[in-house]
């Protein structure tokens, strides 16, 4: 992944009459990158991608894409953008090949070109075998993939997904986001979506937005840093006395549950992991499960949009990680 | 692009069984008008033959055929009009056309010139039934391309409105009533003059759809007329346009 930006969001806004849908919203995709939208209904996510994607104005603010401003050349920065809206724009009455053709057209992919890019698109998005059927007679996954098919086609620098897998059985889920990460490859993608878990398999970054301002801007694999809590979870099938495990270094509570289950919350950088498992085995404690506890992402999305401090929680967290 | 968009139109048409069965409906009923006009014209011909500068073939077959014709697509244009970018919006299909590299300008003349390929198709088939008179009588090329020109222009001006109020309204049944009437009201705006005051009626005439088609029926080419018609065609377009544009940016 190199560094350079290649979409510039800054003080983004958009007013429906007297609402704002979304009130100054500022983030950065470099090349390349992944990035998660999470949050909850109506908190603006698709209000910041339809404005992105150019098939929305804002009310103030700016867009560059690729250093090309939105507003003041709107034709060169869209040519750099493909975008499958939270229903894709789909038409039901034409076969998959004609669709796809006439989305190629509208791209400017040249008439000679149009079919060679078609099909590559197609065995890309796994669409080889349906060209030839109607659109409203495929199912809902085949139709998805379509929309993203569609969204590709004239290879844009940034891939815009507004909920890709809504509404998808688990296979075709687990086939979507193969086909994001694989888009991830030499795209930016900018992806929206409420299932936290694919946030976290699929995306380099994710964003937070509630009522239409971003409470969260934070790459994943620090996230997931942030998120581990000094404190363990293990089974034993014979526990000793919490008191004997207040002993091990480090330990400051230690918690004997039902069925063997025990939680040690121990002082930050000293892990008493490999001294647990030491005397497990020499004391024959039967150790069945060991993971260190963390918060998940879940949490942290259900503490920033719903408690009114839930905002400042997190930073601050993160300057004492 | 716009010759892309405009393919698509017209395939879209052709898919749906609304093309087909208006092409029919307007075939059946012209047809009938038609064979009406040939019997009128076979029982005036004899009569006809002794008077000096009689109506000839064209007028009494393809003038009044061409009238009825407008008032058969007066009817027929808003169904055709109504779902050019009232059902993309429904259907969110217009995000397409909204995120894809292509003007505003291009989309409505896409949407438009797509339906237009569509209504020559109709007029090219009313053309023909005057047309096949050649094979046993003789037509005034001159009145005939005339009519068929005039008829053009008031099908553009149709479907220009109708485009523009389908860019109103996500509904297009509301988008076909809404053209409906505003086309007739001003195909009729002409009555006010036939009877009474002169000088509001003058204008009310001059905006009459009908009015300028008249004159066209006649055999004037009168270019008055004409531009009355590319006017009213493009003022509508433009509406369209900034109706589109209106959608995307800050109301």
């Amino acid at each position: 992944m190199s560094d350079d930006i290649l979409v510039r969001v800054e003080g983004l806004e958009r007013f429906y009459g007297e609402r704002a849908a979304v009130g100054g919203v500022t983030f950065q995709v470099r090349r390349g990158e992944v990035l998660g939208f999470l949050g909850p209904n109506g908190a603006g996510k698709s209000t910041t991608m339809q404005i992105v994607a150019g098939a929305l104005a804002p009310s103030a603010g700016l867009v560059l894409v690729d250093g090309v401003d939105i507003l003041d050349e709107p034709l060169r920065a869209k040519a750099q953008v493909g975008y499958l809206p939270e229903q894709p724009p789909l038409y039901r009455e034409l076969t998959v090949d004609e669709y796809l053709g006439y989305c190629a057209r509208l791209h400017r992919v040249p008439r000679g070109r149009v079919v060679e890019v078609r099909e590559r698109v197609k065995a890309r998005c796994g669409l080889t075998d349906v060209g030839r059927r109607l659109i409203g007679n495929l199912s809902k996954g085949y139709q998805q993939r379509v929309g993203i098919a569609q969204a590709v086609i004239h290879s844009p620098a940034v891939v815009i997904l507004d909920e890709p897998t809504v509404g998808l059985d688990p296979i075709q889920v687990r086939e979507v986001r193969a086909l994001i990460r694989e888009l991830g490859g030499e795209h930016s993608v900018i992806l929206s979506t409420h299932v936290l878990p694919e946030v976290q398999s699929v995306c380099d970054r994710v964003l937070i937005i509630h009522q239409g301002r971003l409470v969260l801007d934070e790459r994943v694999d620090r996230l997931a840093l942030g998120l581990a809590e000094p404190a363990l979870r293990a089974t034993l099938r014979r526990p000793p006395a919490a008191g004997e495990l207040l002993d091990l270094p480090g330990v400051l509570e230690a918690e004997v549950g039902e069925g063997g289950r025990v939680t040690l919350r121990f002082r930050e950088g000293e892990d008493p992991t490999q001294e647990l498992l030491t005397r497990a085995v020499k004391q024959d404690w039967g150790l069945v499960e060991l993971a260190p506890q963390r918060r998940s992402l879940e949490e942290v999305f259900v503490q920033l949009t719903c408690g009114e401090d839930g905002a400042h929680s997190l930073p601050a967290r993160e300057r004492a990680a | 692009m716009i010759g892309a968009i405009a393919a698509r139109e017209l395939r879209g048409l052709f898919l749906s069984p609304l093309a087909w069965a208006i092409l029919a409906a307007i075939q059946l009923v012209l047809g009938y008008v038609f064979l009406v006009q040939v019997e009128v014209f076979l029982q005036w011909q004899g009569r006809l033959a002794a008077i000096e500068g009689a109506p000839g073939l064209t007028e009494i077959v393809a003038a009044p055929l061409f009238r009825t014709a407008a008032v058969v697509l007066l009817l027929v244009v808003p169904l055709l009009t109504m779902r050019l970018l009232s059902e993309e919006r429904r259907t969110r299909t217009v995000v397409l056309l909204l995120s894809a590299p292509v003007s505003m300008t291009a989309i409505v003349l896409g949407k438009y010139l797509g339906l237009m390929a569509f209504l020559v198709v109709v007029l090219g088939l009313v053309g023909l039934m005057p047309l096949s008179l050649l094979a046993g009588g003789s037509l005034d090329p001159g009145l005939f391309a005339s009519g068929l020109l005039g008829l053009l222009l008031v099908v553009a001006s149709f479907a220009a409105a109708g485009l523009f109020l389908s860019s109103v309204t996500d509904q297009p049944t509301v988008a076909a009533i809404a053209t409906f009437g505003f086309l007739l009201l001003l195909w009729i705006l002409d009555w006010a003059g036939s009877g009474g005051t002169e000088t509001p009626s003058a204008l009310l005439s001059y905006l009459s759809l009908l009015t300028h088609y008249d004159s066209l029926l006649r055999g004037v080419f009168d270019t008055r007329d004409v531009a009355y018609y590319l006017l009213f065609t493009f003022a509508f377009l433009a509406l369209t346009v900034r109706r589109l544009d209106a959608d995307r940016l800050q109301p």
